[in-house]
């Protein structure tokens, strides 16, 4: 709460949003406060576990649609450093005996160190090949899990200890594992909100916008899209990382290419390029997951469905077109 | 027996085989892609779907109508191709004037349609179908046993890569294509059908797709799942060997395999992901690609 205050300053600055932004800082406030008390509230209604996996995954499309919306960059591998983390997060904590908060932290690292490595290649190309190159990358990950000896294989890791939060807090209880997901997503939404409307998020959009341009500025673009690359990872190995403790596993679902394509569809859903998007994408797929999970197949063929349906006549995605209605950016 | 560098000969050259037919489906597929990319701008994800449903239209002929593997071979590849020309007719033509991620999402989209679908009806795991007989047995060649099929199917890959190449660069359709590719507007004002050869290219490059599936069908299982696990790999060579040319495509392709059959003898671990180091160690040198114009 005290991110998003400080936060509120920044929109000031973008011309873009003209004299509205003021308005549109308080109603981001505004929202940002009743997310968090419709998560106080939501336990009461629903299953604890599918709100966590929602904000996990929401999370994770939050990390993505820090570099697709903002850093105009299109990666098609964020499984792997949501998967990555997940494993080194579940590895530590049932191996090594970690605390959550230092296996959580663990997770986060891994997830950055591999986004540091593969930015540092994939941005070396430009458009689709950055994509092309991002999948590929994500797709030796992939088969590097496979192979790797502490990640079990096809089994993955399983029955990872959720343990005591600061060796204080027993997370084994739904509900306080309920509350720490719930701080974890919420900090981490405001830190992309402060990043988004930071200096460095608006050189972020002009190089998105107008590369050569933000170049002549003087703007080191190179240096700007892997600082960005490697925060979106980070953040996707933090929502990989307090996965593996919500469920408790880390598998190899999570480092395959259909996740990377999930969490692509979440922000297509819900928006690219919002802020607010990119959880109601994440509520969405899960929800649909949720519910088709017994027709098998239609999962991935309704997905189909809903990628061309969102290419063709929805490419704002639903919190998109709301704010282009109430013309406020969300 | 002989060996060279420990491993037997037999072994080896039967790897290297085995490279060179994984080469020819790379070759085929990321020369399709490079096609379509060239002229539509989009890269078409849909492209493992298509190679798919190939080796799917071929089994189903067979199955379903007793049509066999001669006929399959042109029958196949033009319904795959048909399938392309309504597809990009119907939903690809919208998207020219956006961004080209969206072609991506789209064709991503596609694919994940078409895969689910056929596994749905055929189930996830592969239907077998059997090598024709005049292709059936083998020659026992000094050094290695060479089946027959596996033989074809480098033989017809290069046949198929070379004339596909001539076409291009040879004739006028070809010459059109390629004026398109650099200045469509200015090739539409000198009175050419330029939508029309937009949905022509994707119809052709899909058709390729088609027949590498057909090609495959008797070497590897046919399974829905067959064209996902390879688009990525196809993905890394076009970024490895560059978009820019016909031939640089066809080479990467084939090269590639035979490099993959290498480390499967050598190092089997690193077979999987082989292509993918090569493609890091390349964009670490030249980012552009071995063949590639600057991107």
């Amino acid at each position: 709460m005290v991110d998003i205050a400080s936060g509120s300053a920044a929109p000031a600055r973008i011309p873009a949003t003209g004299g509205a932004s003021r308005d549109a800082a308080a109603l981001h406030r505004a929202i940002f406060i009743g997310l968090a008390a419709l998560l106080v509230v939501a336990p009461f209604a629903l299953y604890p576990v599918f709100l966590m996996k929602v904000m996990c995954f929401a999370l994770f499309a939050v990390a993505f649609n820090l570099l697709l919306g903002y850093g105009g960059l299109l990666s098609f591998g964020h499984a792997a450093y949501f998967g990555m983390a997940s494993y080194a997060a579940a590895y530590a904590a049932k191996v090594w005996g970690f605390t959550p908060e230092l296996a959580i932290l663990l997770g986060t690292f891994v997830g950055g160190l591999l986004g540091l490595v593969f930015g540092a290649l994939a941005i070396r190309r430009q458009g689709i090949y950055f994509s092309m190159i991002t999948l590929a990358l994500a797709q030796m990950a992939f088969f590097f899990c496979l192979q790797a000896p502490f990640t079990g294989g096809e089994d993955g890791i399983q029955g990872v200890p959720r343990g005591k939060l600061f060796g204080l807090i027993d997370l084994s209880d739904d509900r306080a594992l309920y509350v720490f997901v719930a701080i974890v997503f919420l900090g981490a939404l405001a830190l992309v909100y402060r990043i988004i409307h930071s200096p460095f998020g608006q050189a972020l959009k002009a190089i998105r916008d107008n590369e050569p341009r933000a170049i002549s500025l003087g703007y080191r673009a190179s240096q700007y899209k892997l600082a960005v690359f490697v925060l979106s990872a980070s953040l996707a190995g933090l929502a990989g990382a307090t996965k593996a403790f919500v469920f408790q596993l880390a598998t190899l679902t999570d480092v395959h290419w259909s996740m990377s394509g999930e969490v692509v569809l979440m922000t297509l859903v819900g928006g690219m390029g919002t802020i607010f998007g990119p959880l109601v994408g994440a509520l969405v797929t899960v929800t649909m997951q949720n519910y088709l999970a017994q027709f098998g197949a239609w999962v991935t063929i309704i997905q189909g469905v809903v990628f061309v349906v969102c290419v063709l006549l929805f490419r704002q995605g639903v919190v998109g077109l709301i704010a282009k209605f109430i013309r406020k950016p969300l | 027996m002989a060996t060279l560098f420990g491993v037997p000969l037999q072994a080896l050259s039967g790897q290297l085989l085995l490279g060179l037919i994984n080469g020819s489906f790379y070759a085929i597929l990321s020369l399709g892609l490079a096609v379509i990319f060239g002229l539509l701008n989009i890269i078409n994800f849909a492209h493992g779907a298509q190679y798919m449903m190939g080796a799917f239209v071929a089994w189903m002929l067979l199955n379903y109508a007793g049509v066999g593997y001669w006929p399959a071979l042109l029958i196949a590849p033009v319904f795959v191709g048909l399938s392309g020309v309504l597809l990009e007719r119907v939903l690809i033509a919208r998207l020219y004037k956006l961004d080209h991620l969206y072609g991506l999402l789209l064709t991503f989209g596609v694919a994940l349609i078409v895969q689910g679908l056929f596994r749905n009806h055929f189930g996830a795991s592969g239907l077998p179908y059997a090598i024709p007989a005049e292709l059936s047995g083998g020659h026992r060649l000094p050094f290695m046993f060479l089946p027959t099929y596996r033989g074809w199917v480098v033989v017809a890959s290069l046949a198929v890569c070379l004339a596909t190449w001539l076409a291009i660069e040879k004739t006028k359709l070809g010459a059109y294509l390629r004026a398109a590719t650099e200045n469509p507007a200015l090739v539409q004002a000198f009175g050419v059908n330029v939508p029309l050869l937009l949905t022509l290219t994707y119809g052709f490059g899909v058709a390729l797709a088609g027949f590498a599936g057909v090609l495959a069908a008797p070497v590897l299982s046919v399974n829905p799942n067959m064209g996902a696990d390879i688009i990525i790999v196809v993905f890394a060579v076009v970024v490895i060997g560059g978009m820019g040319s016909i031939l640089g495509a066809i080479v990467t392709g084939f090269g590639l395999g035979v490099v993959e059959g290498l480390v499967k003898v050598f190092y089997p671990e690193g077979s999987a992901t082989v292509i993918f180091v090569i493609m890091a160690l390349v964009l670490l040198v030249k980012p552009a690609g071995l063949f590639g114009r600057t991107a």
